[in-house]
């Protein structure tokens, strides 16, 4: 049995069923029950073809793959750490589809799945991971910025992109992504004031994922958080973030409200990180088991696969196909990771500055001048 | 007489709960601090003895963990700040630079600060960018802050508790990459005071300065030297602000050669500071300019090239032959 294949066996055939329901959410909007029957909402809708459909699963396939491989690779020591979208797959597929080509997403470090979207080579998040660079991406070209680790921070900075943007007359619009947790960062709410004061195309995308660590949402926030985005003079969506389809269509007709001019809009995907933080942490210490049990049942890719399957739009070699490709790629990424060289020590001196200082040049060559002695064996 | 052998880690956890019992007043503020016991578990039990009111997990905001801290101060408490990565100061950074510092000299005394924010520091983790920093300096550069750097279990077993009933707002930093680092600690002893430094290792040749993760690689260094005939002497800083450079003026005029080390980049670094003070104090009993052995000025790298970033026992010691040398 592949990987995928067991990562997504607990809730085949019928997901959703006996899951205890979430709390009454009136607001959630959702287009793909967790049983995987499509729903109607009144103010999204979502005309979308077999092709797309049978492409928005495999895109979800391969990023889980990837996650898979990657959580392994970090165990086996190949990674120093590694941060798991486990259970976000839909979340973050689904918004970066919704992407045109000339938007740009400011991710934080869990957006694997909106950086395959964009066309990240996974084995550039991989490096970053691994210790070799800061992510090896050019942002600009793939409309993707680089991961940022600190909290909040990027919020600013798509906010800013978006001013440009609104400057320039352009056509396109920015997709900020955040965490639950984020949301108490000041830095998070400056910039929603600011997106609303000069009504900036773009769209905060905040996957709640229930918790920061180990803190849960109830320490951020006493009100559900779409409806923070009031407070700010701008409207706010909920959608289930396992729900692929949903949160394609919101962020969609969000993203095309900004480009028109009608500025910001605050998305919470809904959902669950359903491994630990990272690979460095130990949720067993601050959560129950049967929270997580009861999750895998909404799990968001066993819900389109059903969706697809009983729709008849496909069939088990479609997903035997995706399966065998889900496996070349893990190959991929394992031996592109294994072998990746190690970065050029005196490559630490390089780009700190446009031009290189006198100072800085003078500790290059000292560091090289040090290390070249060792070669010897004098040392 | 209570011995027991501890990690720099459990030894601040110990010392923790001590300060806890001591004082009602004292409180833990924190991302992740209570269930967890924090990402390094320094915090481990304390939320389950002594309640979610003394053992705070707080939103995830660290101007917000400061500026309250500073409230909450002024109510007589005494917070105990953990920031989660040296790297993640920097939110805070405002409050701890424009609030907490000045606010004993503005309100003429009126106003306490008895705040203790707690770092992990430093590098040597293989971790990803932001949770390898050295911020020492630009604390020490700020008037009004205290700023001290454990080495071993003993300091951070006292430390800590002094650290809290001490009056002044201090950065208080903990060498994340030693937080394993085991030694015996007699927890009834009379501890030294908190602002001094140590000599942890006599010699006549040269003398090493460091602080924190450094220590250790400066005493490693001076085995080294001692197999090839040179004795150094090793003087533990501990506290980088006030500093306490006595017994290292005291030192240099019998060795005439002083280094210090730290991972921080070099450009005015507390090393510049030290050389500075050495050579204002001991000019005519110099043989050769203060060395620094420190980080390049250059961002933290990837963890890939952390090595050869980080001084070593080997870049000491190629400063320990320039020194001799000269
Ligand atoms: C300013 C800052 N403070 C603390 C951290 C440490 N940290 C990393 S992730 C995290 C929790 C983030 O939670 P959330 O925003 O919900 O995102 P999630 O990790 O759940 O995707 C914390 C506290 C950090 N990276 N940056
Ligand atoms: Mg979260």
């Amino acid at each position: 049995m592949t990987a995928l294949r067991q990562a997504t066996e607990v809730v085949d055939p019928v997901p959703g069923a006996g899951a205890p329901h979430l709390p009454q959410q009136p607001d959630l909007v959702q287009l793909l029950s967790p049983e995987g029957e499509r729903v109607e909402h009144p103010d999204y809708s979502l005309d979308i073809g077999d092709d797309e459909l049978r492409a928005l699963y495999r895109d979800l396939a391969l990023v889980r793959r990837w996650d898979i491989e990657a959580t392994a690779l970090q165990r086996q020591g190949e990674l120093g750490i590694w941060a798991s979208l486990l259970g976000q797959e839909a979340a973050q597929v689904g918004a970066g589809r919704a992407m045109a080509d000339g938007d740009m997403a400011f991710p934080t470090y869990r957006e694997h799945g909106v950086a395959w979207t964009r066309g990240v080579d996974p084995l550039q998040v991989m490096g970053l991971f691994r210790g070799v660079d800061s992510g090896g991406w050019d942002p600009l070209a793939l409309g993707f910025n680089l991961y940022t680790i600190v909290i909040g921070a990027q919020c600013l900075h798509a906010t800013g992109y978006a001013m440009g943007v609104q400057r320039d007359g352009a056509e396109s619009a920015v997709l900020a992504f955040l965490g639950d947790g984020a949301t108490s960062q000041g830095e998070v709410n400056e910039a929603m004031i600011f997106a609303a004061s000069f009504s900036a195309p773009v769209v905060f995308f905040c996957q709640n994922n229930q918790y920061a660590i180990s803190v849960p949402l109830e320490r951020q926030s006493k009100v559900p958080l779409f409806q923070r985005a009031a407070g700010f003079g701008f409207p706010g969506v909920r959608v289930d973030g396992n729900d692929v389809l949903a949160v394609l269509a919101v962020t969609r007709a969000a993203l095309a409200a900004a480009r028109e001019g009608q500025g910001p809009t605050f998305i919470e995907a809904f959902t669950y990180r359903m491994g630990a933080h990272t690979t460095s942490d130990d949720p067993t210490r601050y959560r129950l088991a049967s929270e997580l049990e009861e999750w895998k049942l909404r799990d968001p890719i066993a819900r389109l696969k059903a969706h697809l399957s009983r729709s008849g739009i496909a069939d088990a070699a479609f997903f035997d196909s995706v399966d065998a490709e889900g496996d070349e790629l893990a190959a991929r990424i394992r031996s592109g990771t294994v072998d990746m060289p190690d970065p050029d020590p005196a490559g630490m001196f390089d780009h700190v500055y446009e031009e290189q200082t006198p100072t800085l040049a003078a500790q290059r060559a000292e560091f090289v001048e040090y290390h070249a002695s060792f070669e010897g064996g004098e040392h | 007489m209570s011995t027991e052998t501890l990690t720099i880690g459990k030894a601040l956890n110990l010392g923790l709960r001590r300060a806890m019992e001591d004082d009602a007043k004292v409180v833990l503020m924190g991302e992740d601090i209570g269930k967890l016991g924090g990402v390094f578990r320094i915090t481990d039990g304390l939320q389950k003895d002594f309640g979610e009111d003394r053992v705070v997990d707080t939103p995830l905001a660290e101007a917000g963990i400061l500026g309250t801290a500073v409230g909450l101060a002024m109510r007589g408490y005494r917070p105990v700040c953990e920031i989660q990565f040296d790297g993640f100061v920097f939110p805070a950074y405002n409050q701890i630079v424009t609030q907490v510092a000045k606010i004993h000299a503005r309100s003429k005394g009126k106003l306490k600060m008895p705040i203790v924010i707690r770092i992990p520091f430093g590098g040597g983790i293989g971790a990803v960018e932001h949770h390898s920093e050295s911020p020492e300096a630009y604390f020490a550069h700020t008037p009004g802050l205290k700023v001290v750097a454990v080495s071993n279990p003993v300091d951070a077993y006292w430390g800590i508790q002094q650290a809290i009933a001490h009056p002044d707002p201090i950065v208080f930093l903990e060498p994340k990459r030693r937080y394993w680092e085991k030694a015996s600690v007699d927890t009834d002893a009379t501890p030294g005071p908190l602002f001094s430094s140590r000599v942890v290792r006599g010699g006549d040749d040269v003398t090493v300065l460091a602080y924190g993760p450094m220590v250790k690689t400066a005493l490693q260094a001076a085995e080294a030297a001692a197999e090839e005939g040179r004795s150094l002497e090793v003087i533990d800083l501990r506290t980088v602000s006030p500093l306490d450079l006595d017994p290292v003026f005291e030192s240099v005029r019998r060795t005439g050669r002083c280094i210090v080390v730290h991972e921080a980049a070099v450009t005015l670094g507390i090393g510049a500071e030290i050389a500075a003070r050495v050579t204002e104090t001991c000019f005519h009993s110099l043989e050769a300019p203060v060395l620094r052995v420190g980080g390049y000025d250059t961002p933290y790298p990837p963890s890939k090239l952390e090595e050869e970033y980080l001084p070593d026992l080997d870049r000491v010691l190629d400063a320990v032959d320039r020194s001799m040398e000269f």
